[in-house]
C-alpha cells in the first residue's frame, strides 16, 4: 500500500462506528448592529494598529509623503496617480527594482471595519503579492463600498481562487517580551486612503 | 523527543531568570485575550460553532482530505501523503534537492517542528532557516521553543540581545536591547535571505477542502516572504487542519486571532490556492501529514485534541505551564494541549504529561474551539500505567465531568480553592476531584525537570 492508501485505510479504521457527523450549529453574528458607522469603526481599528488614515483621493499625495519611486499595478486607475511622485508599473519588475522602491500604491478588494483588515485578492489595481510586500511602505486605497462591518460580510467578496493577503495594520511582532513593535519584514508603514469622493 | 530534555535543561539552568519572563509574558497575553474576546457577544456561539465544525472534519476526515486533495491538484498543486516524520523529511528534502537549493526558508510551523525537519536538513547536508524572529532566536541559541505562539517567550531582551551578538553575524556593533533595535536587526539579516531564496518550507492554519487553499496566519511579514518570493512552495499540513468550507473561515479567524496574540486581527493572512501563474511560487507542493493523527482519531474522547488550532491560550492560563514553562514537557506541544497530544501521538512515549495538570479547568475555558482537556486527561490517566485505585478515582472524576452542571460547579471550585498555591512552587493538595490524586503525594512542581523524570523521581 502506497500511503495515501495506507492513511486513508487507517482514518477509515479509525472511525469504524462512529456514527454520523455532528450537526453544526450556526448562531453566530454574521453583521454587526444596524446603524453601525463603519467608515468611522475601520478608522478608529486601523489608527489603533498605528496605521496613518486619510479621507478622500486627494490625500494619496500626502499618504505618499516624500516618496519619489511608486510602484503601482498596471491597472491603478490613472486619477489615483497624484502628486510629484514617479509611478513605476509592475510588467513584473525584477525583485531588486520592488526592493529599491519606496512605496507601493494599490487598491483592495474589500475591508473589515471590526478588526480594521483589508483584504487584497489580486483583482483591480491590486498587482500581485510581491509588489505590495517587498516596498517598505504600502499605500491602499479603499473606496468607500468596500467597506463592510463583519467578516463574514467581506468573504464573499473575495476571488477565492486568487492568491489573497489580509492585512491588518504595518507588519508587526511581539516575539520579545510580548511588547508589540511595528514594522520587521513586511511594509513598515501602512498608509490607507478611504475614498469617499 | 528523548533527546529534547538534556538541551532544554542546559538552557534552562543557565537561564534564572525563565520564570519570571515567563510570568510576566503570559500575564500580559491573558489580559489582552480577555479583552478581545470580551468585545464579541457571540463569542460562546463562535466557539460552539467551531467545536462543532472540527468534529464534523474529523467525522468525514478520509472523505474531506480526498476532496481537498482533488481541488490542490486540480489548482495546480503536487499533493504528497506522509505517513510519518521520516516519510515527510525525506518528501521535503528530495522538492528541495531537485529544485537545485541546498537550503530553504521557513515560515513557523508547529508541524515541522514535529517532525524535526531541521534536524533532518541538516542531516542531509540542507540548511533550514527559521525567519519569525522567536524561532530566528531559538535557532541562533540552539534551542528548542517553549510556547506554540512565542516560541522565545523564556528568553527576555537582555539575553536576545547577547544571543544576537554572539551568534548573528551581521549584527549591528551598537546594537542595544530595546526590542525595535533587535527587530530591525532580524530584518536586515534576513532580507537578502528573503529575496533569494529559491525554496520556503510552510505550514498551515487552515486547509480548505472545498477549493484546495492553504491559510498561514502570522504578524511579522516572514510568512509573506516565505509564500511569495521563492520559485518553489513546500506546506507540510496535518491531516486535521481541513475545514470543510472558505467561509468556515469567518467563525475560525474571528476566534484564532483573539485567542492567540489577543489581538482583533493578525497583521498577515495569506490564502493561496494551488499556483497561481506570474504570482508567487509556480512549484507547488503540499504533504498531507498523519504521523499519529489516525490512531488519535480512534479514541472518541481523545480525538477532540484533533481540534486544536495552536492558539496557545491554554499555555497562558495553566497554572502548571507559567511555573515549568515549554520545555519540561519534552515535547513540541507543551501546555495543557501537550499534556494531551503527545501522549496520544506518540502512545507509550509520555504517559506522565496527562498528570501535569491540576485539572483546574482554565484551559477548557479559555479553549476556541472547546476541547475539553481536563476531560481528556483523565481519560488518559486511567489508560496509562497505573494503579488501579487511582484509575477508579479517575473514572469517577470523569463521570462528573460528563455531566455538564455537576462539573462546572467542580470547577468554580477547584479555582477558588487552587487560588492559594498560586505564587508558590507547591502543591500540597489538589482541589477535588484532584484532591483524591494527590491526597496520596506531596507533589512539588519543580520547574528544571521534564515531566517524566519528575514522575520517575516521585515514584521512587
Ligand atoms: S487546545 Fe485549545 S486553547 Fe489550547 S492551543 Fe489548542 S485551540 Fe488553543
Amino acid at each position: 500500500m502506497n500511503a495515501r492508501e495506507e492513511i486513508l485505510a487507517r482514518l477509515r479504521e479509525s472511525l469504524e462506528g462512529a456514527g454520523p457527523a455532528p450537526e453544526v450549529p450556526r448562531d453566530y453574528r454574521r453583521a454587526l448592529e444596524p446603524g453601525t458607522d463603519v467608515v468611522d469603526l475601520l478608522i478608529d481599528r486601523l489608527e489603533d494598529y498605528r496605521a496613518r488614515v486619510h479621507r478622500g483621493t486627494g490625500a494619496i499625495a500626502d499618504a505618499l509623503g516624500d516618496a519619489r519611486r511608486v510602484v503601482v499595478p498596471a491597472d491603478l486607475p490613472a486619477e489615483w496617480r497624484t502628486g510629484g511622485a514617479e509611478f513605476v508599473e509592475d510588467d513584473r519588475l525584477p525583485t531588486a527594482d520592488l526592493d529599491a522602491a519606496d512605496a507601493v500604491l494599490t487598491g483592495c478588494a474589500a475591508a473589515v471595519a471590526v478588526s480594521g483588515t483589508i483584504m487584497l485578492d489580486a483583482g483591480p489595481a491590486q498587482g500581485r503579492r510581491a509588489v505590495s510586500l517587498v516596498p517598505d511602505h504600502h499605500v491602499i486605497v479603499v473606496e468607500r463600498e468596500r467597506i463592510v462591518g463583519h467578516l463574514a460580510e467581506a468573504l464573499p467578496r473575495l476571488h477565492r481562487s486568487n492568491p489573497q493577503t489580509w492585512i491588518s495594520g504595518p507588519s508587526a511582532t511581539s516575539d520579545i517580551e510580548l511588547q508589540r513593535v511595528e514594522g520587521v519584514h513586511g511594509p513598515r508603514r501602512l498608509d490607507v486612503v478611504i475614498s469617499d469622493d | 523527543m528523548s533527546t529534547a530534555f538534556p538541551k532544554a535543561a542546559k538552557v534552562a539552568l543557565g537561564m534564572p531568570q525563565l520564570r519570571s519572563n515567563l510570568a510576566h509574558a503570559t500575564g500580559a497575553i491573558r489580559a489582552k485575550r480577555t479583552d478581545v474576546a470580551g468585545e464579541l457577544d457571540d463569542w460562546e456561539e463562535l466557539r460552539s460553532t467551531a467545536a462543532a465544525v472540527k468534529a464534523d472534519v474529523q467525522h468525514r476526515l478520509p472523505e474531506l482530505a480526498l476532496e481537498f486533495e482533488r481541488n490542490a491538484r486540480a489548482a495546480g498543486a503536487r499533493v504528497h501523503w506522509a505517513r510519518d516524520a521520516a516519510e515527510a523529511n525525506r518528501i521535503a528534502a528530495r522538492i528541495t534537492c531537485e529544485a537545485g537549493a541546498d537550503e530553504v526558508v521557513k515560515v513557523k510551523s508547529m508541524a515541522t517542528q514535529e517532525i524535526e525537519l531541521n534536524e533532518h536538513f541538516e542531516a542531509e547536508g540542507l540548511a533550514a532557516w527559521e525567519t519569525d524572529l522567536a524561532e530566528l532566536i531559538v535557532q541562533l541559541a540552539e534551542d528548542r521553543p517553549s510556547h506554540i505562539l512565542v516560541p522565545a517567550i523564556h528568553y527576555n531582551r537582555t539575553e536576545i540581545r547577547e544571543i544576537f551578538n554572539e551568534r548573528m553575524p551581521d549584527a549591528p556593533s551598537d546594537l542595544t536591547d530595546d526590542p525595535a533595535a533587535l527587530a530591525e536587526a532580524a530584518r536586515l539579516h534576513l532580507r537578502r535571505r528573503f529575496l533569494s531564496a529559491k525554496v520556503a518550507v510552510s505550514g498551515a492554519n487552515f486547509a480548505i477542502a472545498e477549493s484546495g487553499a492553504l491559510v498561514v496566519v502570522e504578524s511579522e511579514g516572514n510568512g509573506r516572504m516565505c509564500l511569495t518570493m521563492p520559485e518553489t512552495l513546500i506546506s507540510v499540513v496535518g491531516i486535521e487542519k481541513l475545514l470543510p468550507r472558505f467561509d468556515d473561515l469567518e467563525v475560525f479567524m474571528q476566534l484564532l486571532p483573539r485567542s492567540s496574540t489577543g489581538e482583533r486581527m493578525n497583521p498577515y493572512t495569506s490564502v493561496w490556492t494551488g499556483a497561481t501563474e506570474g504570482d508567487g511560487p509556480e512549484d507547488v507542493h503540499i504533504i498531507l501529514l498523519d504521523n499519529g493523527r489516525s490512531g488519535v482519531l480512534a479514541d472518541e474522547v481523545g480525538r477532540q485534541a484533533l481540534s486544536c488550532i495552536r492558539c496557545s491560550a491554554c499555555l497562558n492560563v495553566c497554572p502548571v505551564y507559567e511555573r515549568t514553562g515549554g520545555h519540561a514537557y519534552g515535547h513540541v506541544y507543551p501546555g495543557p494541549i501537550g499534556a494531551i497530544l503527545a501522549p496520544q501521538l506518540e502512545p507509550g512515549e509520555h504517559d506522565d504529561l496527562p498528570y501535569a495538570s491540576s485539572l483546574c479547568g482554565a484551559c477548557y475555558e479559555v479553549c476556541p474551539v472547546k476541547i475539553n482537556i481536563p476531560e481528556v486527561l483523565v481519560h488518559l490517566r486511567r489508560q496509562g500505567p497505573h494503579g488501579a485505585g487511582e484509575r477508579a478515582v479517575m473514572g469517577a472524576a470523569q463521570r462528573v465531568m460528563a455531566r455538564p452542571r455537576l462539573w462546572r460547579a467542580a470547577l468554580r471550585a477547584a479555582r477558588f480553592l487552587s487560588r492559594p498555591w498560586r505564587g508558590r512552587g507547591h502543591v500540597r493538595r489538589l482541589p477535588w476531584p484532584g484532591s483524591k490524586w494527590t491526597g496520596s503525594r506531596d507533589m512539588s512542581v519543580p520547574p528544571r525537570l521534564s515531566f517524566r523524570d519528575w514522575w520517575k523521581e516521585r515514584e521512587r
